[in-house]
Parts: C-alpha cells; sequence; structure tokens
C-alpha cells in the first residue's frame, strides 16, 4: 500500500469538502433597516476575525444598495412605479417591527446615534475597507426595475447570479440568510 | 499587568467596532508585543477571546475597573 499516495488522495478530499474555507456566506434578503445593520455588522466582524466575508443581496435587499443621488431614465412605466415605492437607499429603509408611522425608525437612528452606534453609512465605509464582497442579484435587480447606475459605489460589488451564491456557500464555514 | 508598546482606546465603542479596530490595528505591533486596549462595551469580554482565537492572537490578561475594560492583546503572528 502506497502510504503517499493515499495522504495525497485524503488531502485533496479534505479540501474540498464543503465547509472547508474560513469564509462566511450570507443571503441578504431582507430590506428593513434592523437586518440589513445585522448583515452589516455580523460581515464587517467576519472579516475583522480574518474570515473572507460575501453577501448575497437579492429581493427586497437590493434596495438599500440603490444611490439616492443617482437618477437614471429609461424605464419602462412599471419600474418607474416600483422605482417609486420602494426605498431609494440604505438610509431610507424602515424598521421590520415599531416602524410606527416613521417614528419609530425615526427613533432607533437617533438612539443610534446616541449610543454611537456604527451607522450603515459607516458600516458600508468600514465594510469596503476590509474587503467584504457584495454581490447583487442580477435577476431582482431586473424584476425591480433596478440599473447598475443607479447603485452605491462600492469598492467590491459583482453581480451574479444563484450559482456564483451556491459556489459560496459551499465552501464557506459559515452560511447566513437574512 | 503585562508589559506593552502603546495603549489603543476604544471606550465608548458598542459592537461590532472594537474588534474591526483591534483587527486593524494588531498588524501595526511586532509579533511578540503586547498593547493595551480600553473598552466600555461589555461584550468585548467575551468577544476579544473569541476573535483572539480565530484569528491564531492572544488575550493575556483582562482587568475590570469600575466602568473601564482593559485587555491585554498580544500579538502571536
Amino acid at each position: 500500500m502506497d502510504v503517499e499516495k493515499e495522504i495525497a488522495a485524503l488531502k485533496e478530499r479534505f479540501d474540498t469538502l464543503p465547509g472547508a474555507e474560513n469564509k462566511l456566506s450570507m443571503i441578504v434578503f431582507s430590506g428593513d433597516l434592523d437586518k440589513q445593520l445585522a448583515a452589516m455588522i455580523i460581515a464587517t466582524g467576519a472579516a475583522a476575525m480574518g474570515m473572507k466575508a460575501v453577501l448575497f443581496y437579492t429581493f427586497w435587499g437590493t434596495a438599500a444598495l440603490r444611490d439616492p443621488g443617482k437618477k437614471v431614465g429609461g424605464k419602462d412605466i412599471l419600474s418607474k412605479m416600483f422605482g417609486l415605492m420602494l426605498p431609494k437607499g440604505r438610509n431610507k429603509i424602515k424598521l421590520s417591527q415599531m416602524h410606527m408611522a416613521g417614528m419609530g425608525t425615526a427613533m432607533i437612528r437617533s438612539l443610534m446615534k446616541k449610543k454611537n452606534v456604527a451607522s450603515l453609512d459607516q458600516l458600508y465605509d468600514i465594510a469596503g475597507q476590509l474587503g467584504v464582497q457584495i454581490n447583487v442579484c442580477e435577476m431582482s435587480m431586473d424584476l425591480m426595475g433596478f440599473k447598475r447606475e443607479e447603485m452605491i459605489p462600492y469598492p467590491n460589488l459583482n453581480y451574479c447570479g444563484v450559482a456564483t451564491f451556491l459556489a459560496d456557500a459551499r465552501e464557506s464555514a459559515v452560511q447566513l440568510f437574512l | 499587568m503585562p508589559d506593552f508598546v502603546k495603549t489603543l482606546d476604544f471606550k465608548g465603542l458598542p459592537c461590532p467596532m472594537p474588534v474591526v479596530r483591534i483587527s486593524q490595528e494588531i498588524g501595526k505591533i511586532a509579533v511578540g508585543d503586547v498593547v493595551e486596549v480600553l473598552v466600555t462595551d461589555p461584550g468585548a469580554l467575551a468577544d476579544f477571546p473569541a476573535w483572539a482565537k480565530t484569528t491564531g492572537q492572544a488575550v493575556v490578561e483582562t482587568k475590570q475597573e469600575p466602568g473601564l475594560i482593559k485587555i491585554y492583546v498580544k500579538r502571536q503572528k
């Protein structure tokens, strides 16, 4: 029996085991302020722990990536309506509970400031510095009528689909859905 | 108290900032050196050892004073 060959075969098997990489894959499905905050705190925390962090933004989550300063034309009527009804960026999103016609969300934002909790603006900035990857679901963008030109400038932003998420998730030690 | 080369003031910073900041600062000291980290977030008491365990660094001592936590972190690699 060739021990060296067996070890090499085992090593290869081990290296390609699901979840072998020190990496976090997270689906950011929700467009709610509280959940988006949790996603960003976990992602920056993971990067601080030396993990690779990849966030896959899909469905309602994608609206948080819109840049309020950008206007794009050439949309059909339904896309325009969606564009108007969905929040334009991370500073327009609401709490999942206790929104109370805006009072609750405003209260949380002011409490966060008072207690020195990092805002979404600060967290996106730190995430960019730490190399957190943001992948955006192309199909959700298309469905909601969002265009790439209206998305925020972010250093590690990619557009992709479910296969990219699954390939990332398969090799990640931690997988989450928010 | 171990000898330390510098003090990092993370007072008033809540989660996740103390861990984010130490991860950015640890590379700036030499391997084998210790930094003193000042925090007020009690979560750091659990989070710094967890961070150290995952990243291969070490928490060599922790001191709790009224309203202040001092954590001594050694760069191992």
